[in-house]
């Protein structure tokens, strides 16, 4: 063969390759490898557990957000109701008081005007009795004008400007 | 200070000494012409060794074997002294192993996307033989010959039949992938690279060849065997193995990836 080609030894050649490739790959390059492969699922592993966490954590930061949101519009609605039911209980209050107020006055009135009547009927009677005085004293003494005598009696037994 | 300056004028006086006794002792006469020893290089017709007493093959046989060996050795001691010491976090010498699968798995990744299992193994195995396979070449360990001669262990790919044997291997590696990949379209596929094994196989030889004549050249002359084999010997051999280690593991991922590559029809 020219340039010594020999084909039995291209066959040696051959399976000594076979050889190095068999023996490099069980004894280095599938062990190296794996444990490459191994490292890097381990640090997805890692990856996802971490953005698991974040996400959680999201989640959480969402919830409590949700949550905080909610609470302020519950105390937002007590707040509110509260300021309702003082109102309603200041306008019952308000009207309770105006409706006392209304009853004293009331009453007042009622006793002012029982106390005028009252005067009217004293003054009344008091008038009656001093024209019952004044018709007797006067059936008494003659020649004596009754209406001077009656007002000197109204004016406490003076002599009015007139006599 | 004295102590160091004592060091330096003790290795300065030790290589003297040397360069002395090398040329006082003299060459022991050659075997060979230079013309013969290129010619030997080549087709290997004189410089042949027996294979455990089987068979007379070529120097590069021996170095495929040596390689093999050595690359296997490794490979248990760091099965059983250093793989089951990774830790998630790499220390030097993990990071080194570590990148080491990583840079071929890349990219048997990157130019096969769709199918890449065996492609990743292939470059792995081919690229470090090819990388320690030329490097071995720095040992410079001896053998006898079947005549009794010693020689140096080339690279084994400087010899025509391993770099047939692997660009070969290459191109059925990028057939199986078209196969796997498209079945019996991708044998067409592969086959209109036909020309694949051919230049991959001349590429490697003719790449490590001529850095192996270079260096036997240099050696041949006693002249030049002083401080110019650091740079012929060990520049050329590193830049041989990385870009050989590169050239074939790329096109073969580069190949493989294109015709394994799912067929769209219109």
């Amino acid at each position: 063969m020219p340039l010594n080609i020999d084909w039995q030894q291209i066959l040696l050649h051959w399976m000594n390759l076979a050889i190095l490739a068999g023996g490099l790959y069980f004894l280095f390059y599938k062990p190296v490898r794996q444990f490459m492969e191994k490292r890097e699922a381990h640090y997805q592993q890692l990856d996802r557990q971490a953005e698991e966490k974040l996400e959680q954590a999201g989640q959480m930061k969402a919830a409590a957000e949700a949550k905080l949101a909610a609470v302020e519009d519950e105390a937002h609605e007590v707040r509110a109701k509260a300021q309702a039911a003082a109102q309603q209980a200041a306008g019952a209050q308000l009207e309770q008081a105006g409706k006392q107020a209304k009853q004293i006055v009331d009453k007042a009135r009622a006793e002012a005007e029982q106390h005028r009547e009252r005067a009217l009927r004293e003054s009344q009677r008091e008038l009656r009795e001093l024209a019952a005085q004044a018709a007797r004293k006067l059936a008494s003494t003659p020649g004596t004008d009754p209406f001077d005598y009656f007002l000197d009696l109204t004016e406490g037994g003076e002599k009015h400007e007139g006599s | 200070m004295n102590h160091r300056k004592r060091g330096i004028a003790f290795w300065l006086l030790a290589i003297l000494l040397l360069l002395a006794g090398a040329l006082l002792t003299g060459s022991p006469g050659r075997t060979e012409s230079v013309q013969e020893a290129m010619r030997d290089a080549v087709l290997h017709d004189t410089g042949r060794i027996s294979l455990f007493g089987l068979k007379e093959v070529n120097p590069g046989m021996i170095s495929a074997i040596f390689t093999t060996v050595i690359l296997l050795a490794a490979a248990v001691l760091a099965r059983l002294l250093i793989i089951p010491r990774f830790q998630y976090v790499p220390g030097k010498l993990q990071l080194l192993l570590e990148e080491t699968v990583g840079l071929f798995d890349r990219m048997a990744k990157e130019n096969s996307p769709h199918r890449n299992g065996f492609l990743g193994l292939y470059i792995f195995s081919a690229g470090t033989y090819i990388f320690v396979g030329t490097l071995s070449e720095l040992l410079g360990l001896q053998v006898i010959t079947i005549h009794g001669h010693p020689i140096t262990l080339p690279a084994p790919l400087s010899d025509i039949n391993a770099a047939i044997a692997l660009g070969c291997l290459s191109y059925l590696v990028i057939l199986s992938g078209g196969i796997a990949g498209n079945g019996v379209r991708g044998i067409w596929k592969g086959l209109k690279e036909f020309s694949l094994p051919i230049s991959m196989s001349f590429r490697l030889f003719g790449a490590l060849l001529s850095g192996l004549l270079v260096t036997e050249l240099v050696y041949y002359f006693v002249r030049l065997s002083f401080v110019l084999p650091v740079v012929v010997g060990v520049m050329f051999t590193l830049l041989h193995a990385v870009i050989q280690t590169y050239v074939l593991t790329m096109l073969t991922a580069l190949y493989y990836g294109e015709v394994s590559e799912h067929i769209r029809h219109k």
